[in-house]
């Protein structure tokens, strides 16, 4: 169990219990895959999202945020107020949620999880009369160190801080009095902030709120035309941008565009954003854009060619065409292909973006590769005499087809070490021409003899 | 045909071309050759002419798939030099098979474009700096959608080729008319014997076509019987065929008719 809902935790079920013992507890257990990647994008979200409040925000796993709110409360009202909204919004949007706000970020993390109220503020100075009540575990220890402080009896961080420091870093190590340190606030601690705070954006306001995509598309041009020009003199090229839609409602929309080498091309950029434009749903209206550039990295000036020559064509030309259609169909269906060396035919090619550097390594030629690939492969009716015999005839599609000539067997062994299934799996393939001409890549699963390795049926799997 | 019949005819032919829309008027286009003579010498120009687009399918079953056609295509593509872009509408391509046509996997840049097709394609006809590109559509491709191509084609000096592939044996919507140059069907024949002394030893030798031009802007329907590409992307006439002398007779090398209902 990784997690587990309210309801469930009444009934006894608490997170790091086994499966079936949960099981026995509720029977009608309503579980659901725990999906850790999916979690952690979605708190990044979160994290994005809480930017309403801070520029420095940050995802901590597996379940917590950091927001920097120094000097940023205000302009919510207030340090209580600000963690109410924040409160207020999350349950709206469906998460349960616990808030603290300290002068220390560990403190804050303390209160937050093992204080008495859903959302606290620590005053200033306050820091020692917080944390004394708290548990231990409180202080962001291994569990093991917290173990050993109980065995000890010290149960709570008052008494942790009541001793000296000295014998319990000897005894349990520096992280305590490390972690001691940053819940005090003796120690800073810094937080890895999401956005980093030197991107380079701009944001354009409007006193008019707008709808159209046209006008998107004017407000976009001059956003594009300050980063860009910001970029030229950082000597820097981007190779993802954000178009932020911030509209009335509140809701901020998003259209992201990557491009396969660094740029600064007004032109090409805007056009890459323009496209997508019509995508967006401005709703009541928007009443703010902001375009970031992320991932800037080093692009020289570039000298303008004047002469391109005749049949020289470096794939920086494509780089235009490229992002282009990427963006349009999708990064990940506009690629090179490159040889992988595996045995296992669908494993031999293998997708690389298409203007990277790295060289693309074509196949070994000995064997003969159809130009189509079935996936998956089809069974077809078929009879061979055993072991290593061509099929004489074999029907698929309602077809019988009769083969005049083939080559192989070519065998395949499945590739033991990735799954456990493949240890005994093999695969004789042919090449076959039937009696009009036509070829066809025939495999039989097992090899014939021993029916561990495959039940000797016959698959179509490609066209030459 | 009298000498000079002959040249009267070049001369129109050139002018003719050179009132086509959009056609460079003085420049003397770039073509790919097939190293065939046989075929070279039926193609104006000489070979499949560059900033142009041309057709090719399977026929019968192999309309689906289009095996063949797709490994006669890279040949094509493989003698082009500079950057390939190949349009899929599904992502059934099993790039080995290009490279054992001659066609490596640096020199392409895949894109799975799905109904999609014909409009990347002509993105991609229109970029400068692409040596060929082909798109592979199962759609109806009607003459306006083709003049588009064409007209990309021009403009950039790529050679495009279209992979019409459909689920339809010998879709009649392939024989609708086109703004290509040329279109080709491709048809598998029963190959040799590897080794040609003696039939009873197993194996495969080269696959055989027969490999139909069933329309050229400016020349004639022909046909003729050839090898698969060899790893250089280079067709081979089959030579028992290429000796004879019909070749002199206006269907081709293997005095084989092209059936009417391919004929554009």
């Amino acid at each position: 169990m990784a997690a587990a809902s309210a309801e469930a935790r009444t009934a006894g079920v608490t997170p790091g219990m086994p499966l079936a013992s949960a099981q026995a507890l509720v029977p009608d257990l309503h579980t659901v895959q725990a999906e850790p990647e999916a979690d952690a994008e979605a708190l990044r979200r979160l994290a994005v999202w809480c930017m309403r409040y801070a520029p420095l925000t940050a995802p901590d796993p597996p379940d917590g945020l950091w927001i920097d709110a120094t000097g940023c409360t205000h302009l919510a009202g207030g340090e209580e107020a600000l963690l109410q909204d924040l409160l207020m919004r999350l349950k709206h949007a469906g998460f349960e949620a616990r808030a603290a706000l300290a002068e220390a970020p560990g403190a804050a993390h303390a209160v937050a999880r093992y204080g008495t109220q859903p959302a606290a503020v620590v005053a200033e100075g306050g820091l020692r009369e917080a944390l004394a009540p708290l548990p231990v575990e409180a202080l962001r220890l291994s569990k093991e160190t917290c173990e050993a402080l109980r065995m000890m009896g010290l149960a709570e961080v008052r008494e942790i801080m009541a001793r000296p420091r000295a014998p319990l870093v000897r005894r349990f190590g520096s992280a305590l009095a490390l972690r001691l340190a940053q819940a005090l606030g003796e120690q800073f601690e810094p937080i890895r902030p999401l956005a980093p705070p030197d991107l380079i954006e701009r944001r354009l306001a409007f006193v008019e709120p707008l709808s159209t995509a046209d006008a998107f598309a004017t407000a976009l041009e001059a956003l594009m035309r300050f980063v860009c020009a910001r970029l030229e003199r950082a000597g820097l090229g981007t190779r993802r941008l954000d178009l932020h839609f911030e509209r009335v409602d509140g809701s901020v929309q998003t259209l992201r565009i990557g491009t396969a080498r660094p740029s600064r091309n007004v032109a090409h950029l805007t056009r890459l954003l323009r496209e997508r434009l019509e995508q967006v749903d401005p709703g009541e209206g928007v009443e703010a854009m902001r375009l970031v550039a992320h991932t800037a990295e080093p692009l020289a000036f570039a000298q303008i060619d004047g002469l391109p020559r005749e049949g020289e064509h470096s794939a920086q030309d494509l780089a235009g065409l490229v992002d282009r259609l990427a963006n349009h169909f999708g990064q990940e269906r506009v690629y090179r292909v490159t040889a992988v060396e595996s045995d296992v035919p669908e494993r031999s090619a293998r997708r690389m973006p298409p203007l990277e550097s790295g060289k693309a390594v074509s196949w070994p030629e000995e064997w003969p590769r159809p130009a189509r690939l079935l996936t998956p492969p089809q069974p077809v009716m078929a009879l061979a005499p055993l072991p290593d015999h061509p099929p004489a005839a074999f029907t698929w599609r309602r077809q019988r087809h009769r083969i005049r000539r083939a080559c192989g067997p070519e065998r395949i062994a499945g590739e033991w070490w990735k799954r456990d299934g493949e240890a005994l799996a093999v695969r004789d393939y042919f090449a076959v021409e039937d009696d009009r001409g036509r070829r066809f890549w025939l495999f039989r699963h097992g090899d014939g003899q021993d029916t561990a390795t495959g039940d000797f049926t016959w698959y179509l799997h490609g066209f030459f | 045909m009298e000498r000079h019949q002959q040249g009267h005819i070049e001369t129109l032919r050139a002018r003719i071309a050179r009132l086509r829309p959009g056609a460079p008027a003085q420049q003397a286009q770039a073509v790919r050759r097939f190293g065939v003579t046989a075929i070279d010498a039926r193609l104006p120009g000489g070979g499949l002419v560059c900033g142009a687009l041309h057709e090719a399918a399977g026929t019968g079953p192999e309309t689906e798939h289009a095996a063949t056609a797709t490994l006669f295509v890279a040949g094509v593509m493989a003698r082009c030099n500079g950057p390939v872009l190949w349009v899929l509408e599904r992502a059934d391509l099993f790039a080995p098979a290009l490279a054992n046509a001659g066609l490596p996997p640096g020199r392409v840049i895949f894109v799975e474009a799905g109904r999609e097709a014909l409009a990347a394609m002509e993105e991609c006809l229109r970029e400068r700096g692409v040596a060929g590109v082909v798109g592979e559509t199962s759609q109806r491709v009607s003459l306006t959608a083709s003049r588009r191509l064409q007209l990309a084609a021009e403009a950039s000096g790529a050679l495009g080729f279209l992979l019409r592939r459909s689920r339809q044996f010998d879709d009649p919507r392939l024989a609708e008319n086109s703004a290509a140059v040329t279109r080709w069907r491709l048809t598998a024949l029963p190959s040799a014997p590897p080794v040609p002394d003696a039939p009873e030893v197993p194996g495969l030798a080269a696959a055989r076509w027969q490999l139909d031009l069933v329309r050229c802007r400016g020349g004639e329907p022909a046909t003729w019987i050839v090898e698969a590409p060899d790893a250089q992307g280079h067709l081979r006439l089959v030579s028992d065929l290429s000796d004879r002398p019909a070749a002199a007779d206006g269907r081709g090398g293997a005095g084989r008719h092209v059936p009417d209902r391919l004929r554009a």
